[in-house]
């Protein structure tokens, strides 16, 4: 279900938290397990859940409450835009807009040819660099105006 | 600062920084850690066999106060910790940096890691602790990443382990992250993460001293906390407190975001006139005035902003004038910005991260904002601002965390400060503010039908 360098990962998360207190691991084990499937199928869940030693149903219930998380498909492309007031302030509305326009989506759609998800999202704790964005969880793009917007949808569309 | 990219210009964090002293962005790793001074606390402790009660009178005597919101003292805190637990005992960091405005500990961790390893390792010198997570926010994955590297640096070198610098004082430590949910930095819902559960947080009390981590005792506190002790045990309590106020002991960093020319990171001491920190920000943007500024993070009460040059930038100043000093995080509104609408934003947020455990906060947060929304579209009534009212105090001081307070404080505080320009949206359908390119629904154009 999992390669070997992903269960790798697994292993080394496990290796934070005492030998009886498995379940820890769980949000390091969806992100790993997200990472290499691009989504959080329910296979993929059912994996995790044997994995750790946990009910499944703790599995799903973690893997929906954490917003980072995506049970369906998303774009190869996952784009979240703080919205929140701080960012407001300094032109996130605008952006999220550009956004918008250029790919032709609304909010938590994906481009048709499955390029791209647009997301909102709420204080990223980096609201000095607004308007900032997500690209696929890990890296943080910061200060997008519009014409780094375009510079950056150019970089991902090659 | 943060605006700038590394190197950042010297005394980029202003000329009174502790923490973030000598700190260029680029100068994160142990060996400029230990250049400017760090690991020396660490050092004197264990060279002068210091007791642990003699480390906690330290803390007290120098008057810090928990950065992450509530203020509380740090040097009490600890001194609840059982001494004489038999199990595990826990150190958590909270670095789930969340409330909207904040971005304080992202820079703590990414540019001075070693400052908060080693405040932890203090705290479990003080409390008899050898084991802790610091529980780093989801969306700064990099940040993350450093802080592994810069364990593994501290572990290379001898100041976490089983044997700390050969004394064979003990403490180890890893970096947990979230994924996504602004509720988790609610200590006892951070704890239940932590936990691999779903961030609900827990009744209180039992308190994280005698009930935490895997239901053992467990000490939690702000990034900038741990932070801040290195520098009080390397130069002394005395010291730190002089450099604040009474009961208001040492330096700060606030994060100041919104409508000011350079938005970033500024550490002060605290009672620095907040006149002071916003000329240190650049000022409110060019051509604009001071409007509203929120103190202390998105779920403190806002304060005019006359009231607010008027306050001195410390927990009792800010106290006085209405308000709370909470994580630090000013949010500066000038001229442009319209207040329903801010406070609209506000309450969807809470309406989001509530995690709907009690229900005053379900609902109310629900209520709340689209009551806000109606107002802001066009669709308010006459009755609806004092049932807002009514609706925020049936929350205050009714569920079992304080994100129910949270999201009431902004209504009412807004509500009572710019009553007349949510009566004007009631009245006229139309927004007070006539500036354009502010936060405001564009001039002239009735609600609900703008872009
Ligand atoms: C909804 C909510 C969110 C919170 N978010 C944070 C946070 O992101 N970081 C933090 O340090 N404290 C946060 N707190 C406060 C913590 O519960 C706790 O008081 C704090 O971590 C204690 O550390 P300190 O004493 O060093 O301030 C939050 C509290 C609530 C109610
Ligand atoms: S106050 Fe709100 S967020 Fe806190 S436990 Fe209750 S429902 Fe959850
Ligand atoms: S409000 Fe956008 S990062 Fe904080």
């Amino acid at each position: 279900m999992l390669s070997r360098e992903a269960l790798d990962k697994v292993d080394r998360a496990l290796t934070k938290y005492p030998p009886d207190q498995k379940q820890s691991a769980v949000l390091a084990a969806l992100v790993i397990a997200q990472e290499e499937k691009g989504h959080l199928s329910t296979e993929v869940m059912d994996f995790v859940a044997h994995y750790l030693g946990m009910p499944p149903v703790a599995v799903y219930e973690v893997a929906t409450f954490y917003t980072m998380f995506d049970c369906t498909p998303a774009g190869a492309n996952k784009l979240c835009v703080c919205t929140n007031l701080p960012c407001a302030l300094r032109g996130s509305v605008a952006a999220l807009e550009h956004l918008k326009q250029r790919l032709g989506v609304e909010l938590n759609e994906t481009t048709p040819d499955g390029k791209f998800t647009l997301r909102e999202g709420e204080c990223f704790g980096a609201c000095g660099d607004a308007p900032v964005m997500l690209h696929n969880n890990k890296r943080m793009l910061s200060f997008m105006t519009p014409d780094r917007i375009d510079q950056l949808l150019a970089e991902l569309s090659k | 600062m943060t605006t700038a990219h590394p190197p950042l210009p010297a005394d980029a964090y202003g000329p009174d920084a502790l923490i973030m002293k000598g700190v260029d962005g680029l100068n994160w790793r142990l060996k400029d850690y230990e250049a400017r001074g760090g690991y020396r606390a660490l050092r004197k402790v264990i060279a002068e066999k210091m007791t642990p009660d003699a480390l906690i009178a330290e803390v007290k005597k120098s008057a810090l106060r928990g950065r992450g919101g509530a203020g509380f003292p740090t040097g009490l805190k600890w001194s609840f910790m059982p001494r004489e637990f038999p199990g595990q005992k826990y150190i958590v960091c909270n670095s789930d940096e969340g409330e909207p405005g904040t971005f304080k500990d992202r820079d703590i961790l990414r540019y001075n890691p070693h400052s908060v390893i080693e405040g932890m390792v203090l705290a479990g010198y003080a409390t008899g602790t050898t084991v802790g997570y610091n529980y780093i926010h989801g969306e700064i994955w990099d940040v993350y990443q450093r802080f592994e590297e810069a364990i593994e640096e501290a572990r290379a070198a001898g100041y976490l382990g089983s044997n700390i610098l050969g004394s064979g004082v003990a403490f180890e430590l890893h970096a947990h992250h979230g994924w996504g949910a602004y509720i988790c930095g609610e200590e006892t819902a951070l704890l239940e993460s932590l936990e691999g559960k779903k961030g609900l947080p827990r009744f209180k009390p039992p308190f994280p001293a005698s009930y935490g981590l895997y239901g053992k005792p467990t000490t939690i506190n702000n990034t900038e906390t741990f932070a801040a002790v290195p520098w009080i045990v390397a130069n002394g309590a005395e010291r730190y407190l002089e450099l604040g106020r009474p009961n208001n002991g040492g330096t700060k960093i606030f994060s100041v975001s919104g409508h000011v020319e350079r938005p970033g990171n500024y550490e002060v001491r605290l009672g620095t006139p907040f006149a002071k920190l916003l000329a240190m920000a650049g000022g409110v943007r060019a051509g604009r005035t001071l409007k509203a500024v929120i103190p202390g993070g998105s779920s403190m009460p806002v304060l005019p902003g006359e009231a607010m040059m008027r306050t001195d930038m410390d927990y009792d100043s800010i106290a006085k004038a209405g308000s709370m000093l909470g994580s630090g995080a000013v949010i500066v509104m000038d001229d442009s910005t319209c207040m329903v609408k801010a406070l609209e934003r506000l309450s969807y947020f809470y309406f989001e991260e509530s995690c709907g455990q009690c229900t005053p906060c379900r609902e109310g947060t629900g209520w709340l904002y689209r009551m806000v929304h109606r107002i802001e579209t066009g669709h308010g009534r006459p009755e609806d601002l004092d049932v807002l009212v009514n609706v925020a105090d049936n929350i205050l001081g009714r569920t079992i965390c304080a994100l129910g307070d949270a999201a009431a404080l902004p209504v009412k505080s807004f509500i009572a400060h710019f009553r007349e320009e949510f009566a004007y949206h009631i009245e006229h359908k139309r927004c007070l503010v006539s500036i354009p390119g502010g936060y405001a629904t564009v001039p002239g154009v009735p609600l609900g039908e703008a872009a």
